[in-house]
This record gives C-alpha cells, sequence and structure tokens, in this order.
C-alpha cells in the first residue's frame, strides 16, 4: 500500500480484524489508516493523524457534496495535503474546525451529524484561507479526476474515437 | 526554404506577436514580397499537438505571465491573477479561439455618431466604416473559409443549437443559425471539414478551424520571405534620435538577449501585451512611452460585455458534443435603446468540459446549492453573451508598480469597471438567456459571470485626429510612422461581434498600406 492512491484490498473482514472506531462516513483504523465501512477503499495517513484525515475528508464532501460519488474520489482530491510539509497548516485548520464546531455545541467537526449543522459551521469560516486552500484545491482535484467524468455523463475527449460526427452529435430526440 | 534573416539586417519588417493580427500580416507582407521577421513569445503547436483535456490544454497554451487586476468587474475576484484567458504559442489565441466570425454592423463603426453622448464613456467613430472594410472582411472569409459567406455552406447544428433554437424560435426570434463560422462545413483550402470532436477551444486537432499556426505561418514561411522565431520574448522597442523605431531587444529561447533590427516595426501582442510594450518601451524623447502623445496607450481597455446562462433540462443534452459555438440568436445585436441601453449583443452556443465548468459556473460556490448544478452537467445546455462593452478611459492597462514578470519586467495590470450601460446589457441579456431556455423545457437556469477576457480589444485605438487615439486608420501610429499596431488594440469600438474577423481583415488591409508604402519609399 502507498500513501499515494487510495486501495481497495482489505476484505471486510481483515478490517474488522483490525479494530476501528467510527468517525462520520469514514473508519479510522488504529494503525493509522482511514477505510471506508464497508472497506470499499483504505488509505493510510502518511503525515496527517488519521483523525485529521477523516474530517477533511468529510470536509470535502460537505464543500461539494455528490451523492453519487464514493468517499475514495475526496480521498484522492486531498491526499495531497498528508504531507510533512503541508501536515502542520491542515492539523491546525482542522483544529480551528473543530473549535468552531464545539462553540456549535457538538464534540467536534465528525459530532455534528447532519449535513446542514456542518455547512453552517463551514459558512461561519468559509473566507479563512484555509477554507478557501482545501476549496479551491478540491475544484480542480476532484472534478479533474478522469474516473470521475462518467459518474457526471461527461465523456472526455473524444478525437480518439473520430468525434461525434456518427455518434450522436445531434442525437437529442425529446424537444 | 524557410528564410533566416540577420539581426542587423534594417530592411525587414519586424513583427511582434503572431496571432490573428501578426500571423496574418505576416503572412500577408511575405506574400507580397516583403521580407518578414517575426518574434513570438510561444512555442510552435500544431493539431498533432493539441490535448482534448482542459486543464492540461490550458497549461500547454494559456498565456500564465504575472498579471494584477484591479476595478470592479467580477473577473477580478475570481480569477485575480488572470484577467485574460488567451495563448502564448506560434498563432496565437487562433488555436483557442471558437471561430464565430461576424462582420461588424454598418453603425458599429460610427457608435458616437450612433449612439451620442453616453455619460462616462468615451466614444469615438471610427475613422473607417463598412463599405471601406467590405472588400477586406470578403478577404477575411475566403481565407477563414467563413460558413455562410461566400458559397460556403453551415455547419449542422448540434444538441445545444437544438435546445437553443427551439426556445429562441418559440420566443419569435428570426435570426437563429449555426453561425458563421471559420469551421469547415467541407473540405476547404486543405483544410479537413468539421468532425463535431468538440474542445474547439483547445486546439482543432483536425484543422477544421482556421488557426493561422498551420495556415498563414507556414503558407508566408513557404515564399521564403519569413523568418518566425518562436519563445522570443520582446522587452523593448527602441528609436532613434529622429524618433523612429530602429527595431526590438528581445530574450530569445535560449535566455540571451538579441536587438534586431527592422525598417518598420508592428506590434500585435494582444491588447494586455501591445501597451504594455509600448508604456515598457518609454525613453527620455518619449517618457510617457511610444506612440502615446495622446495619453491613450493603455486607455480604453474594452473586453465585451460577456456572461453565460446555462440551463439544465429533464432529459440528456450532452452539449459537450460537437461544434462549440456553431449556434447564435443575433436578433438582439441591432441599435435599440429602447432596451435601456445602447450597443447590442449576440447569444452564442458555448459549452465547457466538466472540469472548466466545476471553474466557472460560478467561482467561489460550493454547497449543495452548486453541486446539484454539476450533478445536472449531462441534461445542460450553455450559451454566452458576447455584446458591445462602452470604451471608458479609465479601464485601462498600467504597468504594475510591485510585479515583475519572469523577464525583470513590470507586469501589466488590468483594470476594468463594468459601465452602467454595460451592466443594464448583461442584465438584459441574463432574463432573455433565461427565457430562451425556459421555452425550451429549462428546469433550472444559471446567469453565469464573465470568464477571464478572451476578446480584448481597445488599448491603441484607431482615431481620425491625433489627440483621441493612438493609430490613423491604416493602423500606422500617429505619432511615429514607422511604428505600427496590428492587433485588436487598434479597436475604435468593440460592436457586438466576436472580433476575429474584424482583426484579420485589418491585418490584410495593413499588409496592403504597408506593402505600398515601402514599394513608394514612403517606409
Amino acid at each position: 500500500m502507498t500513501a499515494a492512491s487510495p486501495w481497495r484490498g482489505l476484505t471486510r473482514r481483515q478490517l474488522l480484524s483490525r479494530g476501528f472506531a467510527a468517525a462520520g462516513s469514514s473508519l479510522i483504523l488504529g494503525a493509522g489508516f482511514v477505510a471506508a465501512p464497508d472497506a470499499a477503499w483504505a488509505y493510510e495517513a502518511a503525515a496527517l493523524k488519521p483523525e485529521t484525515l477523516a474530517t477533511l475528508i468529510r470536509m470535502a464532501r460537505d464543500i461539494y457534496p455528490h451523492d453519487r460519488l464514493g468517499d475514495e474520489f475526496y480521498v484522492v482530491a486531498i491526499k495531497g495535503y498528508d504531507t510533512p510539509e503541508t501536515a502542520p497548516e491542515i492539523e491546525a485548520g482542522i483544529a480551528a474546525l473543530n473549535a468552531a464546531a464545539q462553540g456549535a455545541g457538538f464534540a467536534d467537526y465528525l459530532s455534528a451529524g447532519w449535513e446542514d449543522d456542518r455547512v453552517a459551521i463551514l459558512r461561519g469560516m468559509e473566507h479563512s484561507a484555509f477554507f478557501q486552500k482545501i476549496r479551491g484545491g478540491l475544484v480542480t482535484g476532484l472534478y479533474n479526476q478522469k474516473e470521475v467524468w462518467p459518474l457526471f455523463g461527461y465523456e472526455g475527449e473524444s478525437f480518439s474515437k473520430g468525434g461525434y460526427i456518427d455518434r450522436g452529435f445531434d442525437d437529442i430526440n425529446w424537444l | 526554404m524557410v528564410a533566416k534573416f540577420d539581426l542587423t539586417d534594417d530592411s525587414v519588417v519586424l513583427i511582434i506577436g503572431t496571432g490573428a493580427g501578426g500571423g496574418v500580416l505576416a503572412n500577408e507582407l511575405a506574400q507580397r514580397g516583403v521580407k518578414v521577421v517575426a518574434l513570438e513569445a510561444g512555442g510552435r503547436y500544431l493539431p498533432e499537438d493539441y490535448i482534448n483535456d482542459e486543464w492540461e490544454s490550458f497549461g500547454q497554451l494559456a498565456w500564465v505571465d504575472p498579471r494584477t487586476t484591479s476595478g470592479d468587474w467580477r473577473v477580478a475576484k475570481d480569477f485575480s491573477g488572470l484577467p485574460a484567458w488567451i495563448v502564448k504559442a506560434v498563432g496565437g489565441t487562433t488555436i483557442h479561439w471558437a471561430g464565430a466570425s461576424l462582420r461588424f454592423q454598418e453603425h458599429e463603426w460610427k457608435a458616437h455618431s450612433t449612439y451620442g453622448h453616453v455619460a462616462g464613456a468615451n466614444l469615438l467613430d471610427w475613422p473607417i466604416d463598412g463599405a471601406e472594410m467590405a472588400p477586406w472582411y470578403e478577404k477575411a472569409e475566403a481565407k477563414l473559409g467563413v460558413t455562410r459567406t461566400g458559397d460556403r455552406p453551415g455547419l449542422p447544428g448540434n444538441n445545444n443549437f437544438k435546445v437553443l433554437e427551439k426556445g429562441a424560435k418559440a420566443l419569435g426570434y428570426k435570426e437563429v443559425h449555426t453561425g458563421r463560422m471559420a469551421i469547415n462545413s467541407i473540405d476547404y483550402d486543405e483544410r479537413m471539414s468539421c468532425q463535431q470532436t468538440g474542445f474547439c477551444f483547445q486546439g482543432c486537432k483536425w484543422g477544421a478551424k482556421w488557426s493561422a499556426a498551420y495556415t498563414d505561418i507556414p503558407r508566408g514561411e513557404a515564399t521564403g520571405n519569413l523568418e518566425v522565431r518562436d519563445r522570443c520574448h520582446v522587452l523593448k522597442i527602441e528609436h532613434d534620435d529622429k524618433g523612429r523605431v530602429t527595431g526590438a531587444l528581445y530574450v530569445d529561447k535560449d535566455g540571451n538577449q538579441q536587438f534586431q533590427k527592422a525598417r518598420v516595426v508592428c506590434v500585435a501582442g494582444n491588447s494586455i501585451e501591445s501597451p504594455r510594450l509600448l508604456l515598457n518601451s518609454a525613453s527620455s524623447m518619449f517618457p510617457d512611452g511610444l506612440a502615446n502623445s495622446s495619453g491613450q496607450v493603455g486607455r480604453n481597455y474594452m473586453r465585451h460585455v460577456t456572461g453565460s446562462v446555462y440551463g439544465v433540462f429533464e432529459k440528456p443534452v450532452r452539449m459537450w458534443r460537437g461544434t462549440t459555438m456553431a449556434g447564435i440568436v443575433q436578433d438582439e445585436a441591432r441599435f435599440d435603446p429602447s432596451r435601456g441601453f445602447v450597443g447590442g449583443y449576440e447569444l452564442e452556443t458555448l459549452s465547457l468540459g466538466l472540469p472548466f465548468m466545476a471553474a466557472f459556473l460560478d467561482p467561489g460556490g460550493w454547497g449543495r446549492g452548486f453541486t446539484s448544478a454539476l450533478d445536472g452537467y449531462e441534461n445542460m445546455a450553455g450559451m454566452w453573451i458576447v455584446g458591445e462593452d462602452m470604451p471608458q478611459e479609465t479601464n485601462r492597462i498600467t504597468l504594475s508598480s510591485t510585479v515583475k514578470d519572469q523577464h525583470g519586467l513590470p507586469a501589466p495590470d488590468v483594470h476594468f469597471d463594468d459601465h452602467p450601460n454595460d451592466v443594464a446589457m448583461r442584465s438584459h441579456a441574463y432574463k432573455l438567456g433565461e427565457a430562451i431556455y425556459r421555452a425550451a423545457g429549462a428546469t433550472r437556469t444559471f446567469p453565469t459571470p464573465p470568464y477571464p477576457s478572451t476578446h480584448n480589444l481597445g488599448t491603441n485605438r484607431m482615431s481620425a485626429n491625433a489627440r483621441d487615439g493612438v493609430v490613423n486608420k491604416h493602423g500606422q501610429t500617429h505619432d511615429i510612422a514607422n511604428l505600427f499596431i496590428s492587433d485588436g488594440s487598434q479597436f475604435t469600438t468593440g460592436a457586438a461581434e466576436n472580433p476575429t474577423l474584424t482583426i484579420v481583415a485589418l491585418a490584410i488591409r495593413q499588409a496592403d498600406h504597408i506593402a505600398a508604402e515601402l514599394g513608394r519609399k514612403n517606409l
């Protein structure tokens, strides 16, 4: 396993055998892993605390929520922050996010169960450099993943297939 | 066969920039037997090099040298370091342009006379008119292979056009068609026909769209009269003690400074870089910059009234398929001040891929209001507003006092405030665009703010009187006889039409003039 890409190698049995705590939609495994509850993906934190990583994934989803996208796409979008160089800034930003959540009466950001509550917390810090860094990075980090495109129906390049001249450039049939 | 001229050869015409203005001028002069050196800041990219991926292509082609922004336009907030989306490459922004090729309307040459006094606007009539330009437009349309001109048929309509057409006709609009496009509908001039691939903005990999990169540039080089030096960034134009320009200092592709002597210098670096170069060329004789006795260099920056409207429908549109801009509604391009503004606007089909839609639909937007729009991406149709904006003296290119480029020269600051006429026109266009899509069945519409400017105009404007502008009716600077401006910065006013066809027509006309004047030994 590398820190550079999420993987789908763990079985549910292996996951369960490691012992973990639930955190939002992600699971924080004892050994520094963050994983999906159904073991669809897992990611080994390199420099960030697993709790920080799980919170960052939740935050990314709350900024650009697409119910059709699994967490693994958000993991890919934010994993670039999981380096020794960027970790201090991210840890500080997530600490501020948790402090804001506590100000709103929650134990921490992940403890706010409703998206509306978490979004209200984010609205309160949307002009901060940290929020804008995460949001701005997601615009390319999330939507420029070629694996995401088909989930929105976007087909990407068509030159290699000869364009759409014989493949439906004018096939609209419901007007 | 490609020419090679000596740096000390002071008989050449030196052209700075190789886009719609400079690239065409270079070829047209070379065809007339004039020796030309063209300096291009960017590299050479041909259809096989173009990348059909929005961000990768942007990284390959876009001019991303340091620039700053100021003013109340939304681009300054959303894209503070990227005021313009234009190309740094041989062929310039003709690689990126969408191909829409419309002539000015007759009255648009005479905006001041037609519109009268507009408070805060620095309106002026062009010193030329539609009758003067008609033969040059005809040559430009033939060069570009513009559809629906000559005997060239129109392009077929794609899904995005069909939605626009349905809504526009439901509202009673009459001038609705697939545009006059410099994209081949049939094989023409050794270029194949459009394969409906999309990605017109990323460079046409089929070569179906006209671009100077693979037409005028190689044809000019084939004459043996044109040498194009790529990756050569001009720092300064120099002059002698008689006030005539003598050539240009530039950084070559190896990072070394060179000086190319010239008999005539033509500046075609677009409406941001051209005035910047004149300002950066200030000397003791010309302390305010070259050709700037009027004080108008850099002023009257125009970028068209733009904006987009996207609509989401119940069923798929797949707007990205096919020619990006082959669809237009022209009815609102007319002059009709009863709408609450002077000038007019065109509505043209437009699509962005998912990556750019995420970046441009509502810059800075987030949350479900934003993401639910993108969830409808497959069912989206899109159109672009392009209308005449008001020239204002205070909208201008200046030299930054704090930011420098990679060569140590002051970066350009692009200042733009919307004129009230611009705001009224955009508001009108948003409402109509949304009405068009609702008439076609849209369940949700988005009035999307302007992108970084692709139409950059007016900063060295043409004027009958030297006090009102920078160049005369041939693009020759009022102050310096052997210094010409050859790009869209010549525009006195912007009109409602996409500017490339007019830039090309002016360049062909200017080539004719320069060649004749050289022949008469007047230059």
